[in-house]
């Protein structure tokens, strides 16, 4: 009885939990915060510089002193919120391929059309509705 | 005279050309290239290179008895300056009587379940990278040549398939990065061309010898990809396709990388 009750909290506590935001395209950009709310810049550019969080740096370089070894693979993320708006960084970091099929830039916020993920993050979006909104904040604020 | 002299002139330009395209036709590069001259010179200096350590203890395992038949490699092979000379450039290969291709570690371990009836060697074990580069080392500056038939093709183009598939949770497939963006900075060091020309090579990030293998697993991580169990025919599949994009480089065992 006691593990019915459980089962039952599980079903409707479930498709609450893991049902992701679906973000809201509006021509080539997200208008509307994931979460609803605006991010924390100083937490994004925590998130961009770590390269086993963000990944970023990886193959962009950007105006983050004292971290070395960036990628030239992509462009610069200098001038990234004088370039495009709050929403269309939202939508290229949500899932350029939207945008651009053949981008390489790997979506932050979905998880189909994958495969053979490693079984440690099959499921998981790179990033949280909350971390995307951090790297937004973030984003805009580099203006030059 | 002057006449002769110009069609004469007009044919050594014409000729020096023709030589200085097919020189330049071949744009493809090992990784040695891309490296520090520091690093080059420490892979081509055999007192310096880490590598050769392995080579040394490949020796001598090669002349020791193992296994229930108490054999040692030169038994049956002799020499390896000789008997395995051009070996490692045609591998991954398909043994007599077998029906799929091995890579040179599985062929060093059907010997051992064979010939010398010894344990086989796990996967980057200590000796059998040693025994790898021992064998491989005696075709070093000699051209990659893969061999050709029916499975061995089919397993090549399985393998081009993976390299072209984008996988893992980045979504990348090995040529966005190793064709598309080779030669340009991922993290600050530059991306090779996935010419496999020098293993098993001393990777200083490794801080020690490894096989194409663990390089490969290397990479799947990266992209967060499931790696497949250390016994999949993927990654002959994708040595075969690699070893026929670096057919004609000459072989660099033990390669030093950074």
């Amino acid at each position: 009885m006691r593990i019915l009750v459980v089962l039952a909290l599980l079903l409707i506590a479930c498709p609450i939990a893991a049902q992701p935001v679906t973000p809201q395209i509006v021509d080539d950009s997200i208008p509307r915060s994931l979460t609803g709310k605006p991010g924390d810049a100083a937490r994004g550019r925590a998130i961009v510089a770590n390269r086993s969080v963000g990944l970023c740096l990886l193959c962009h370089s950007g105006p983050i002193a004292g971290e070395r070894f960036q990628g030239d693979i992509a462009p610069s993320l200098a001038g990234a919120g004088s370039r495009w708006t709050e929403g269309q960084l939202r939508l290229r970091i949500v899932d350029g391929s939207r945008l651009n099929a053949d981008t390489i830039m790997p979506a932050y916020y979905r998880t189909d059309g994958l495969q053979r993920v490693a079984r440690a993050f099959e499921g998981k979006t790179l990033l949280s509705a909350e971390q995307v909104e951090d790297v937004v904040a973030y984003l805009v604020t580099l203006k030059d | 005279m002057t006449r002769r002299l110009l069609v004469l002139g007009l044919v050594l330009v014409f000729a020096s050309s023709w030589a200085v395209a097919q020189v330049a036709a071949d744009k493809r590069r090992s990784g040695y290239q891309d490296m520090g001259e520091a690093l080059q010179k420490m892979q081509d200096d055999d007192t310096a290179n880490p590598g050769m350590l392995f080579v040394q203890l490949g020796s001598q395992l090669w002349a020791k008895p193992v296994g229930a038949e108490n054999k040692s490699c030169a038994d049956c092979h002799g020499a390896a300056a000789t008997s395995m000379k051009g070996v490692a450039t045609r591998y991954p290969a398909i043994p007599q009587g077998a029906e799929r291709p091995v890579d040179l570690e599985g062929r060093i371990n059907l010997c051992r379940a064979e010939n010398q009836k010894a344990d086989r060697l796990p996967p980057d074990n200590r000796d059998l990278l040693a025994l790898e580069a021992y064998v491989a080392h005696q075709s070093r500056g000699m051209p990659i040549a893969p061999p050709y038939g029916p499975i061995l093709d089919a397993f090549r183009a399985q393998g081009e398939g993976i390299y072209r598939r984008r996988q893992g949770q980045l979504n990348l497939s090995c040529a966005i990065c190793h064709d598309d963006n080779a030669g340009k900075k991922l993290a600050g060091i530059a991306i090779p061309e996935a010419h496999p020309t020098g293993y098993p090579i001393y990777r200083l990030e490794w801080q020690a010898l490894g096989s194409l293998k663990r390089r490969l697993r290397n990479c799947l991580v990266g992209i967060r990809a499931e790696a497949w169990p250390l016994d999949a025919p993927e990654y002959v599949a994708l040595e075969l396709y690699l070893m026929e994009r670096a057919k004609g480089l000459p072989l660099e065992t033990p390669a030093v990388r950074p």
